[in-house]
């Protein structure tokens, strides 16, 4: 068979089976053949109301509901847990192009029309060779203060340059197509509890396949400000009645089908009632001490949402969400580029000022990567295709805000004409379960003892 | 043969006919199908005439004509307005039974010229021989895409189809079939084959007698040199095919399980009948429990569609797109080849996301505060509500705490001004709540 453009068919079916991998786990789309399924697939889903906090969630990996409101409301209670966010960049961002190497003699040669001038961004301190691509000076700030880690050329050996496979590779957290666990849901299933499903948090419409579990539920909601109840042409005293009509409506009935829905309705009254506080257009929803980039995206919002979601007091420790962009830049790269950064960069910045003004800063730890790395050499259409090592940075108040792993140059590129990695995002993983989760490696990641671990705290 | 209801047959359950085997009444409809009776209501469904698409004719949010094959979402639009025009409602919705049976994405197959197609497939064959349908669905250009059916060659056999030929479309999990069965099915399947083209995609769906597998296959126990018609066959005739294939067509018209002995009578009328599908549902929507059991929790479609109809409004905005999928029905992208779960149709997400819908739905007809015509008295002011919404029938206490809202929301109208704007706030907020209540989720 054969496919115009194979690279980005693949990456947009890939994403197609991977929605149906979330929702459901069943009869997914023949892809490529030896792909592997997404961490999660075939875990069952159920909806859940955590009323006393106001948040519907879908909840995974638990085949009953159990007495999620108690679980979560002890975890509330007991000693704040260190949070790990993970920011997923899709599609393999062109680590050449985050900190481009504007005095390594290969760049210009290898990037004709797409090297960036040693004018176009701040240089890098920590090595002279690199610069900051121009969209990341928030970034810079707060690399400045100490706050940011950054990994120039994070991967691991053999690489792969399917999206699908790598991902799931950083997913799962081992180069093994057959592991159907998410990392982040291996360590709650070690070290989580079976209560508590806002433990492992994806932060949009589906589970994040990182953070799929085996036995400890965990849940994924799309933002505590979307439940908003409005009927055209009613307001005023009128439209309170109206919507405190729902709850006699949602009274319990004899008939079992008239008694499910009049039960969603109680329910959904419930929730609105408890997520008023955070609904849009009441204020300032979300309490958000900072200004958070406006954009048609939602990562800002969702990120403020987070902040929010920490500030009230939820059980959070493991969080995954997607950040904007398309980082698949097979063609006119530049532009793409610079504005899935610019967004990422503003938005992580609001956020940990955000933290910092709610005095939660030393409990969040952000790791933001991508599947891949992109081809030294560019190609003829103003773009990049796959390649290996890829960036990723820590961000935080309490990181060591030193580089992991040197940036390898481009004079030893590998056999494909990639970037060969200087530190393992298994190592990494293995380092943040045991340096900021306090978890143990060895039960989480495979092969653990093999790792080295850099250190990632100050 | 199967019970038969021998109850009264009025408005009601006129109405409850409707919206099972349909998307509801129009405004009178319920009333006039009581009147043939039982047995010529469901005959009227069962053999309507030639079709006839009534009222307004479909276009998107900017009065443009619905590009089904092009525009992102108008798939699903041209369908909904199917669903609210047609005069078969049984045939249309024979048409979504089928779609969730032999439940195909778009996210699988992507194009939708391909996925029209096998809907068209599922109208023209919804209520005769299900051998016939079986067949054609198992050649069908989207389900070779969506179930790797043109990926399974006798060189490198591609179980998909195979498996989900028994387990979901004829025979039921683990009934009857062992994984050895799977695998000979798959080799009976192979052969069909597809081109790629530049522009259009998958094109010239065949059958390649080169890449078919004519060996000797073991399937139940029977020996041959089985092909893809012989595939289709032996499950048919299989001896848990009946049981399989009654029951789950019930669950479609009836949401709890039919009785031991309905369920053989349901069995025998489809075998004798050379199994076809219209006795077969005949027989259910003349059955006492459809009339006389639980209610059933109408599908997001089912339930846009019936609110359109009943207001007579016609597809005038590519809302509906967005709306269905955040109810969890998005028509053309079921969640996977097992189709809908009707039990999750309800939860407090796609609760609010129904809200919207009848909000959406009611809007063109939002009253103005300041027209200040309104009775100020709450059982018109109900009644009015009712009327919109085509008369539905309701239970006694939706009907007295939509009365009591509307009361104290006319108690709260001490000043001149809330005297005169307040009926239209009333009855607008009256709308939208029996539009949202229990009852009208529920058929």
């Amino acid at each position: 068979m054969d496919r115009p453009c194979h690279h980005c068919d693949e990456f947009s079916r890939a994403s197609l089976l991977r929605r149906g991998a979330a929702e459901a786990g069943r009869g997914l789309p023949g892809i490529e053949p030896g792909m592997p399924s997404p961490a999660g697939t075939g875990l069952d889903r159920r909806t859940f109301v955590a009323g006393a906090f106001g948040l519907a969630l879908s909840v995974y990996g638990l085949g009953k509901l159990g007495l999620f409101e108690d679980g979560i409301a002890r975890a509330a209670s007991g000693p704040a847990q260190p949070v790990l966010v993970s920011v997923f960049l899709p599609g393999g961002a062109d680590s050449l192009s985050v900190l481009y190497p504007v005095l390594d003699p290969n760049y210009k040669k290898l990037r004709p029309k797409l090297a960036l001038p040693a004018s176009a961004g701040p240089q890098f301190s920590e090595d002279n060779r690199l610069h900051w691509h121009p969209s990341l000076t928030p970034f810079v700030t707060l690399h400045g203060e100490g706050k940011v880690s950054v990994l120039p050329a994070v991967g691991y050996t053999h690489p792969d340059q399917s999206h699908f496979t790598s991902r799931h590779f950083w997913e799962v957290g081992a180069t093994d197509a057959r592991l159907s666990t998410g990392w982040m849901g291996r360590y709650l299933d070690h070290a989580g509890t079976r209560d508590n499903p806002l433990q492992g948090l994806s932060l949009e419409y589906q589970l994040q396949p990182s953070l799929a579990s085996a036995k400890v539920p965990v849940a994924a909601v799309a933002g505590p400000d979307d439940y908003g109840f409005y009927a055209p042409g009613v307001w005023g005293e009128v439209e309170e009645r109206m919507l405190e009509t729902l709850k006699p409506l949602g009274a319990r009935r004899s008939d079992p089908f008239l008694n499910q829905a009049a039960k969603a309705t109680a329910q959904s009254d419930r929730l609105r009632r408890q997520l008023a506080p955070f609904a849009a257009g009441n204020g300032n929803g979300f309490g958000s001490p900072v200004t958070y980039p406006q954009s048609d995206d939602s990562f800002p919002h969702r990120l403020a949402g987070l902040a929010a979601m920490l500030g009230a007091g939820l059980p959070l420790h493991c969080v995954a969400l997607t950040g904007p962009g398309e980082y698949d830049t097979h063609a006119d790269q530049p532009k793409a580029l610079a504005d899935g950064l610019d967004l990422t960069a503003r938005s992580l910045f609001a956020f940990q000022r955000d933290l910092e003004a709610r005095g939660l800063s030393d409990r969040v730890l952000t790791l933001v990567w991508s599947e891949f790395g992109r081809r030294g050499e560019e190609n003829g259409s103003d773009g990049t295709d796959h390649g290996a090592a890829g960036t990723a940075f820590l961000i935080g108040s309490r990181v060591r805000g030193q580089m992991i792993g040197e940036f390898p140059g481009l004079n030893n590129l590998d056999k494909d004409g990639n970037l060969r990695p200087t530190s393992d995002f298994r190592a990494l993983y293995c380092a943040l379960v045991e340096q900021w989760l306090g978890g143990d490696a060895a039960a989480v990641i495979p092969g653990a003892r093999s790792f080295g671990r850099p250190a990632l705290l100050s | 043969m199967p019970p038969v209801y021998r109850g009264a047959f009025g408005k009601p359950q006129a109405e409850r006919l409707l919206w099972r085997a349909g998307f509801g009444p129009r405004p009178g409809e319920a009333e006039r199908l009581a009147r043939l009776g039982l047995d010529g209501a469901v005959r009227s469904l069962t053999h309507p005439r030639r079709e006839r698409l009534r009222g307004p004719k479909p276009h998107d949010g900017r009065g443009r004509r619905l590009a089904p094959y092009d525009a992102w979402g108008h798939d699903q639009l041209w369908w909904l307005d199917r669903m609210v025009r047609t005069s078969r409602p049984l045939a249309e919705r024979m048409t979504l039974v089928w779609h969730d049976w032999f439940a195909t994405s778009r996210d699988g197959v992507g194009s939708a010229r391909l996925m029209l197609r096998q809907n068209k497939l599922f109208r023209r064959r919804g209520l005769s021989s299900f051998p016939v349908l079986l067949a054609e669905v198992t050649c069908d250009p989207a389900m070779l895409l969506w179930l790797s059916g043109t990926d399974n060659t006798r060189w490198s056999p591609n179980e998909n189809y195979a498996r989900e030929l028994m387990e979901l479309f004829t025979l039921g999990a683990g009934r009857g079939y062992t994984e050895r069965d799977v695998r000979q099915q798959a080799r009976a399947l192979t052969g069909w084959h597809n081109d790629w083209s530049e522009n259009l995609g998958p094109v010239r769906f065949r059958y390649d007698k080169e890449r078919h597998d004519p060996g000797v296959k073991t399937i139940f126990g029977k020996r041959g040199h089985f092909d893809w018609r012989d595939s289709c066959h032996l499950c048919v005739h299989h001896r848990l095919h009946p049981s399989f294939f009654v029951t789950k067509l019930w669950s479609y018209f009836v949401p709890v399980p039919p009785k031991a002995g309905t369920k053989r009578a349901l069995e025998r009328l489809y075998v004798r009948s050379g199994y076809e599908v219209r006795p077969v549902v005949e027989a259910i929507l003349r059955h006492p429990a459809l009339y006389t059991g639980p209610r059933m929790v109408k599908p997001p479609a089912v339930y846009v569609a019936g609110l359109l109809r009943a207001l007579k409004r016609g597809i005038d905005t590519d809302s509906w797109t967005w709306l269905m999928s955040l109810a969890g029905q998005q028509l053309f992208y079921p969640p996977n080849v097992g189709g809908w779960d009707d039990a999750r149709w309800l939860d407090t997400a796609t609760y609010r996301a129904r809200w919207i819908m009848a909000s959406y739905a009611i809007r063109p007809h939002v009253l103005k505060s300041d027209k200040g015509k309104l009775p100020n008295d709450a059982a018109k002011l109900l009644r009015r509500a009712e009327a919109l919404l085509g008369e539905p029938t309701l239970t006694g206490h939706t009907h007295a705490e939509l009365k009591r809202f509307a009361k104290r929301a006319l108690s709260d109208a001490h000043s001149q001004w809330k005297k005169e704007q307040y009926p239209a706030l009333i009855e607008n907020a009256l709308r939208q709540l029996l539009a949202v209540s229990p009852d009208l989720q529920t058929c």
